[in-house]
C-alpha cells in the first residue's frame, strides 16, 4: 500500500512542479524518477527486479530491439528506449536539414510558387504544416513556418496571427496522422507494437479528413481578415529568392536524400522488420557522416533536455505500473463504462483531449498506455481502437489551449517576439471549436469503422 | 563625445517615483521612457500599442503559461522581453535616457552609464498621496497601494535574481517621504552629478 501511495504522490508532485516551472521539466522528471527508484521500488517494494525492469537497459541488447521479423511491442514497462533513440535520431536529422536551410527554402519556394499571394500562401502553408508534421516534430515545423510567415507578413503587409494559428493546428493534426508525428504516437506505437502503416491507415485517415475540414474552417473563420489583407497587397519589387537561402548545396541534396530515406524506411518498416530504434540510429549516423566537420555542432544541438525528460517520465510511470495503480485506474474506467467498448473509447478520447489541453500530452499518453492495455485484456478486446482514440485525443486536445502542446507555445512565442501578441482569449476563440470539431470527427469515424 | 547617462528608477506605488523620474529627465534634458516605451516599440514595428499595454508590467500567470526551448506563450512575458530588448538596443546605441520600472536596473546592469535608483516611502504618506492624486477614499487608496506593489514585486521578481526594492540591487534607495519630491530630486541630482564627475 505504501508503495502505491508513494508512486501516486511522486507522480502528482511531478505534474504540479512541471506546471509551476520553478525548475526545468527534465530536472523535475529525473529527480522524480530517482525518487521512484529509491522510495517506491526500494523502500516500498524492496524489489530489485522492478528497478531492472523499469530501467529496461537489457532490452537494448536484444536483436528484437533493432530488428523484428513480425510485429511486436518493444516492451511492456519502464523506459521506452526505442522512443528515446528514435527521437534523438530525428533531432540530429532535423538539425542537419535546418543547418543547410532546407525548411526556410521549402517555405519560401512554396510562397514563390503561389506568387506571394496572401490567400494561396495561407492555404498552402496550412497543408505544408500538416504534411511536414507527419514526419518531423511539430516544434521544428512551427519554428520555421511561423518565422517565415512573419517575414512574409512584414514584406507583404498582412496580419500573420491567423496564419500562425492555422499552421499550429495543422501541425498538431499532421502529427496525429503518423507514428513518428507526435511523441505520444511514438510511445503508443512502440509500446503496443503498431507500425507506421497501422497509424496511417487509422489515425492518418481521420487526420486526412479532418485536415480538409480544417482548411475550410480556418478559411471561413479568418475570411474577412484574409480578404482585407489580400486586397491591401502591394506590388513588390524585391521578392526573396528561395535558392539563395541554401547555405550548402551539397549538404542540402544529401539532407534531402536522408530525409526521403527516413520517410521510406518508416513507411516500410513493418515489411523490412527494421524497428524505429534502428531507423533513428541510421538517419543520425548518415546525417553525422554527411556533415563531416559540422557533426559535432549538430550533436551539440540535440535537445538533451527533452530526451532526459522522457527518461525520468518513463521511470515515474513505471512506478505507477509496477505498483498496480494504473490497473486500478483501468478498473475504474471499466466500471464507469460497464465494459461497453464504445463508452470506453469515448471516455478515453474525451478525457485525453480535455487533459491534454491543459497538461503536457506526453506524460498523459505514457500513463494511459498501461491503462488501455489493462482495459483491453480485462474485456478481451483489441487494444488498437483504444490506442487510436488515445492518439487522437492527446494529439488534438493539445491544440485547444496555448499551453496544450509544444508547437502552440513555440508558435505563439515566435509571433509575440515580433510584437504580434496572441492572448488566451484570441487563441481559444478559434482553436477550441476547431479541436472540438476534430474530436467529434474522430469519434464518428472510429464508431463507423470499428463498431 | 558626452558620457552616457541612463537613470533607472524603480518605485513603490504612491512614493512619487514617477514624478521624480520626470523631474530628473527635465533637469538632464533626457527622454523619459515608461508606459510610453510600448508606444515607441509599437510605432517602430507597426503594431497596436493597446494590445501591448494590456500586458505591461504584469507578472506571468504560472497556470496559464508554459515554456518550451526557452520560449514562452505568456503575453506578459513576451511584452516584458520586447521592452527589455528595446531598452538594451537604446543603451547599446549610446543613448542617454530615464526609464521608469521595467526591471531596468537589472536588464541594463552591464552598461557603464547606468545609475539605478529605488524610491520608496512611508505607507501613510503614500496612501495619502494616492488618495489625493487619484481622488479616491483612503481605504480604496490603501487597497490600490497594496495591490500595485504586489503586482510590481511579482513582475520584477519573476525576471530578476535580486528582489524588488532590495537595496543591494540599486545604486541608491531613497525614502521620498523624508525630503518630499523636490528635496529628493535635489539630493538625487547631487548624487548623480558626483558620479558623473568621477566617471
Amino acid at each position: 500500500m505504501i508503495a502505491e501511495v508513494m508512486s501516486v504522490a511522486i507522480f502528482l508532485i511531478m505534474f504540479v512542479l512541471i506546471i509551476l516551472e520553478k525548475w526545468e521539466r527534465h530536472q523535475i522528471t529525473l529527480v522524480s524518477g530517482l525518487a521512484t527508484i529509491v522510495l517506491v521500488f526500494g523502500l516500498g517494494m524492496h524489489s530489485l527486479d522492478a528497478v531492472i525492469e523499469t530501467l529496461n537497459i537489457h532490452g537494448i541488447f536484444k536483436l528484437s530491439f533493432w530488428y523484428q521479423a513480425g510485429e511486436a511491442a518493444e516492451n511492456s514497462t519502464g523506459i521506452n528506449w526505442a522512443t528515446i533513440i528514435f527521437v534523438a535520431g530525428m533531432m540530429v536529422m532535423v538539425e542537419g536539414m535546418a543547418h543547410v536551410g532546407f525548411f526556410r527554402w521549402l517555405c519560401m519556394k512554396i510562397a514563390k510558387l503561389v506568387r506571394y499571394q496572401v490567400i494561396p500562401i495561407y492555404i498552402t502553408f496550412m497543408i505544408l504544416s500538416g504534411v511536414l508534421a507527419m514526419f518531423i516534430d511539430s516544434i521544428t515545423v512551427i519554428l520555421f513556418l511561423a518565422a517565415v510567415t512573419i517575414e512574409l507578413a512584414q514584406l507583404l503587409k498582412f496580419n500573420p496571427i491567423p496564419m500562425i494559428l492555422s499552421e499550429i493546428f495543422c501541425a498538431n493534426l499532421g502529427g496525429s496522422a503518423t507514428m513518428c508525428g507526435d511523441p505520444p504516437n511514438i510511445i503508443i506505437g512502440t509500446s503496443l507494437g503498431y507500425s507506421f502503416a497501422d497509424f496511417i491507415q487509422n489515425t492518418g485517415l481521420i487526420a486526412g479528413v479532418s485536415l480538409v475540414v480544417m482548411v475550410f474552417y480556418f478559411y471561413f473563420v479568418f475570411r474577412k481578415e484574409l480578404k482585407k489583407d489580400a486586397e491591401a497587397e502591394k506590388a513588390m519589387n524585391v521578392y526573396p529568392e528561395p535558392d539563395k537561402i541554401i547555405t550548402d548545396k551539397r549538404g542540402f541534396v544529401i539532407s534531402t536524400i536522408i530525409f526521403l530515406c527516413a520517410v521510406v524506411m518508416l513507411i516500410t518498416h513493418a515489411q523490412t522488420g527494421l524497428t524505429v530504434a534502428f531507423i533513428g540510429v541510421f538517419i543520425a549516423a548518415a546525417t553525422l557522416i554527411a556533415a563531416g566537420k559540422n557533426a559535432i555542432t549538430l550533436v551539440k544541438k540535440v535537445d538533451y533536455k527533452t530526451l532526459s525528460f522522457f527518461i525520468g517520465l518513463f521511470i515515474v510511470v513505471g512506478g505507477l505500473e509496477q505498483t498496480g495503480v494504473l490497473e486500478i485506474m483501468a478498473g475504474f474506467i471499466e466500471k464507469i463504462s460497464k465494459g461497453d467498448t464504445i463508452i470506453m473509447t469515448v471516455i478515453i478520447i474525451t478525457v485525453s483531449a480535455v487533459a491534454s489541453a491543459f497538461v503536457d500530452n506526453i506524460p498523459f499518453a505514457a500513463t494511459m498506455i498501461p491503462v488501455i492495455k489493462s482495459l483491453a485484456s480485462m474485456n478481451g478486446i483489441d487494444a488498437s481502437v483504444l490506442a487510436w482514440a488515445l492518439a487522437m485525443g492527446t494529439d488534438i486536445g493539445g491544440s485547444a489551449t496555448p499551453i496544450g502542446a509544444s508547437a502552440n507555445v513555440v508558435g505563439i512565442a515566435v509571433a509575440s517576439k515580433e510584437g504580434y501578441i496572441i492572448s488566451w482569449g484570441k487563441y481559444c476563440k478559434v482553436m477550441v471549436p476547431a479541436s472540438v470539431l476534430v474530436i467529434l470527427i474522430s469519434i464518428i469515424m472510429i464508431y463507423l469503422r470499428y463498431f | 563625445m558626452e558620457k552616457q547617462l541612463i537613470l533607472a528608477v524603480g518605485r513603490e506605488f504612491g512614493s512619487g517615483g514617477h514624478e521624480i523620474a520626470e523631474k530628473l529627465a527635465a533637469i538632464y534634458g533626457l527622454p523619459l521612457y515608461d508606459r510610453n516605451l510600448l508606444d515607441t516599440v509599437a510605432k517602430e514595428c507597426n503594431l497596436q500599442p493597446e494590445m501591448l499595454k494590456r500586458f505591461d508590467e504584469k507578472p506571468r500567470n504560472l497556470l496559464l503559461s508554459r515554456k518550451e526551448r526557452g520560449l514562452s506563450n505568456s503575453p506578459e512575458y513576451n511584452v516584458a522581453h520586447l521592452q527589455f530588448n528595446y531598452m538594451k538596443e537604446k543603451a547599446a546605441s549610446g543613448e542617454s535616457f530615464v526609464i521608469v520600472g521595467r526591471c531596468a536596473e537589472t536588464i541594463l546592469k552591464e552598461y557603464e552609464g547606468l545609475i539605478s535608483i529605488f524610491v520608496h516611502g512611508d505607507i501613510d504618506k503614500r496612501i495619502e498621496r494616492i488618495s489625493r492624486t487619484m481622488k479616491v477614499s483612503a481605504k480604496k487608496a490603501e487597497q490600490l497601494v497594496a495591490e500595485t506593489d504586489r503586482k510590481r514585486r511579482h513582475y520584477h521578481d519573476s525576471y530578476c535574481e535580486l528582489k524588488w526594492g532590495d537595496a543591494r540591487n540599486y545604486n541608491i534607495a531613497i525614502d521620498s517621504s523624508v525630503l518630499g519630491i523636490d528635496g529628493t530630486v535635489e539630493l538625487l541630482k547631487q548624487y548623480i552629478d558626483r558620479i558623473m564627475q568621477n566617471r
